[in-house]
């Protein structure tokens, strides 16, 4: 049952939202446009560090506070616009130095330190590609992607290098660099520390000049069958960051941004580091992990108006059975979205009671590159749907049968694959190396997401499920296949079938069922070993946290474990078409 | 329950949670999460087993009160 619409009295509001009417917006809307809202001139292209930083740092806005960084311990630090454009440069100028060039990946690995957010700029100037990596990987997870992603920098702190790194060093051949955020000095010429080189750059760079389509950005994201794919962006993405920041996360002048998403994932660098910055806005950044009474405190003390969040963390508020608005000064918030996975229609409504603000739920995935369905501050919210497509995007539900290869647009109402029209300005550019598995994610003129939704009759999308074996955990794709495979790297494991078991507060959580080698015999001692041995390997964003042995997994007749199979059973539900079973 | 007997209690479960970390690795005063890789799924897990064993349930709300081994001891300690 669908709860009611909550409506909304947008003239009433403090601030007027940018889009008010949906429809003559959506209408009139033109992509062209949008490029006179840059300053990248012909010689320049479309750098994303100018039009973030450089640009704000040589107007007006040059002292205003671009980023205010919180630190786990207390600390805290804040850097203008100007300061930004002078530190990015320095790194920009170590970049250079150290033989980096355009389009030379530059990975990151690190938790949300200063630095990271001064040398993702720096990486951008130097037109060298940023690849950030959650820092919660194991050392598995870290170089399967470094080495797809042909890695020649990468920046960490001594902690995570020593732990996770040093040890695949053979490994990775083309590696050049390593810089180590919080070393006093260089351990030799390829491990070099982050504050020596600084401090011997200058701290003007040239930006030279980038074409729109230079890659920018790569990000990882996993497959239901092979390990994770390098989703390839560039500079032109900045077309839907700065729209959707206007007219979804309605960015104004004043206000004080905060986004909660780590930039290890794609939120996290759209819309925690390019958006904001587009519009020349506040920027705040915590270093510590999710506490609730620490996020409340945030919100009040920072005085945030536009807050950017994720449903793990609204459920872990919702938890805490207190009433915010009675504890804390929270006048300030104005608006609050959320986006990982679908928002359930409670915590929709909990926003309206406990905050005094509905939570307006979006949609788009790595590959998209920014959001592409949206609930609007000034529009009616159905909870539970993630709303409407937004302007100059096209968002269909279509079925498309890769077997056979029928396609036809579903019906109003009908259940189908969320497909979006080919030609937004920041859809990737293709999946790193894999030119094969990118023709497979389009027919003809449309992007076929891998998400299951049906389109009501208001336009409004509905989500389903995944039409594949993927994994949510806490708003991250976890690939069943790279987690197998790590695991069969154990003396004791035959075969591993990884599934997403669904948990109330992170949505699914990774399971592994596992059929043991001869001569091996479960036991309470295997399991922990074996969740042991996962945690070191793929690090505990990607680890299953449970372990389950059975002595035969169900497959195909072609030798396939069937994970669809083994989740129905996990949850209780009828097994479905069994008729490929091995028996 | 004396805070030996709480301290042991926190160990195990630590380990439960994440069995590859030897027990005299878990530095008292570290901050629990980021020092031994336990997320906060993970950390909540922690805290639904030791309100069982303990008998002490630790509101969310709380949860900044308990971030190292020491500080755990304390609050259940100061909750029994």
């Amino acid at each position: 049952m669908k709860a009611q619409w909550i409506k909304k009295e947008p003239k009433n509001f403090s601030v007027r939202p940018n889009l008010m009417d949906y429809e003559k917006e959506y209408n009139a809307f033109q992509w062209e446009d949008v490029a006179l809202e840059f300053q990248g001139s012909p010689s320049m292209g479309l750098n994303i560090a100018h039009e973030t930083i450089d640009r704000h740092a040589n107007g007006p806005l040059a002292q205003k506070t671009a980023l205010v960084w919180l630190g786990a311990d207390g600390k805290k630090r804040e850097f203008t616009f100007a300061k930004m454009k002078q530190e990015s440069a320095r790194f920009a100028n170590v970049l250079q130095s150290l033989g980096l060039t355009k389009g030379d990946r530059v990975f990151t690995l690190t938790t949300r330190l200063p630095e990271f957010y001064i040398a993702a700029i720096g990486i951008f100037k130097n037109r060298s590609v940023l690849c950030p990596l959650f820092a919660q990987f194991g050392p598995e997870p870290i170089l399967q992607r470094m080495k797809k992603g042909d890695a020649k920098a990468l920046v960490t702190t001594k902690v995570i290098f020593e732990k996770k790194v040093r040890s695949l060093l053979d490994e990775l051949p083309q590696l050049q660099t390593i810089i180590l955020i919080d070393a006093i000095e260089d351990e030799s010429d390829k491990i070099r520390s982050f504050n020596s080189l600084m401090a011997l750059a200058s701290d003007i760079y040239e930006i030279a000049p980038t074409d729109p389509e230079d890659m920018s950005l790569l990000h990882f994201t996993s497959g239901t069958t092979g390990m994770p794919k390098g989703v390839v962006h560039v500079h032109k993405a900045i077309y839907m960051h700065w729209m959707s920041g206007k007219y979804v996360l309605d960015m104004h002048p004043d206000d004080i941004y905060w986004c909660t998403a780590d930039p290890g994932w794609v939120t996290g660098t759209s819309y925690g580091i390019i958006a904001p910055w587009l519009h020349g806005i506040t920027n705040i950044v915590d270093e510590a992990e999710f506490d609730a009474r620490r996020w409340y405190e945030i919100l009040q003390n920072e005085k945030v108006t536009i807050w950017y969040t994720a449903p793990t963390a609204i459920r872990r508020l919702i938890r805490m059975e207190l009433d915010p608005l009675k504890e804390y000064d929270l006048a300030n918030l104005r608006l609050v979205h959320s986006v990982g996975e679908p928002l359930n229609p409670e915590a929709v409504i909990w926003g309206v009671e406990k905050l005094g603000l509905p939570i307006h739920d979006n949609w788009w995935q790595t590959e998209t590159g920014g959001i592409m369905v949206a609930n609007f501050a000034s529009q009616p919210i159905q909870p539970g749907s993630m709303g409407r497509q937004l302007l100059g995007v096209e968002a269909a539900i279509v079925n498309y049968d890769r077997d056979s290869g029928v396609f036809e647009m579903a019906k109003t109402g009908d259940k189908g694959e969320l497909a979006i029209k080919r030609g937004w300005p920041s859809m990737f550019r293709g999946y790193l190396h894999e030119d094969e598995r990118y023709k497979k994610s389009f027919y003809n003129e449309w992007y076929l997401t891998g998400d299951l939704a049906y389109k009501d009759k208001y336009g409004y999308f509905w989500f389903i499920g995944r039409s594949d074996d993927i994994i949510k955990t806490s708003g991250h794709m976890v690939g069943p296949f790279e987690v197998e495979s790590t695991l069969m790297e154990h003396p004791s494991v035959a075969e591993a079938g990884v599934i997403g078991k669904p948990d109330p507060v992170v949505g699914e959580v990774v399971k592994a069922f596992i059929s043991l080698k001869t001569g091996f015999i479960p036991s309470e001692e295997l399991r922990r070993e074996l969740i042991g041995f996962g945690r070191q390997k793929l690090g505990v964003a990607v680890a299953p946290k449970e372990i389950e042995f059975q002595s035969n997994l169900p497959k195909t007749r072609s030798g396939k474990i069937m994970r669809r199979l083994l989740k129905a059973r996990e949850m209780g539900l009828p097994e479905g078409d069994i008729s490929t079973l091995e028996h | 329950m004396t805070a030996e007997e709480i301290k042991q209690i926190i160990i195990t479960q630590i380990l439960e949670i994440a069995p590859e970390i030897n027990e005299g690795d878990v530095d008292p005063d570290a901050h629990i999460q980021r020092s031994l890789e336990i997320d906060s799924f993970d950390f909540l897990r922690i805290l639904t087993a030791l309100s069982k064993e303990i008998g002490i349930a630790v509101p969310e709300a709380d949860y900044g009160q308990v971030d190292t081994l020491n500080h755990m001891v304390d609050y259940f300690v100061k909750h029994s």
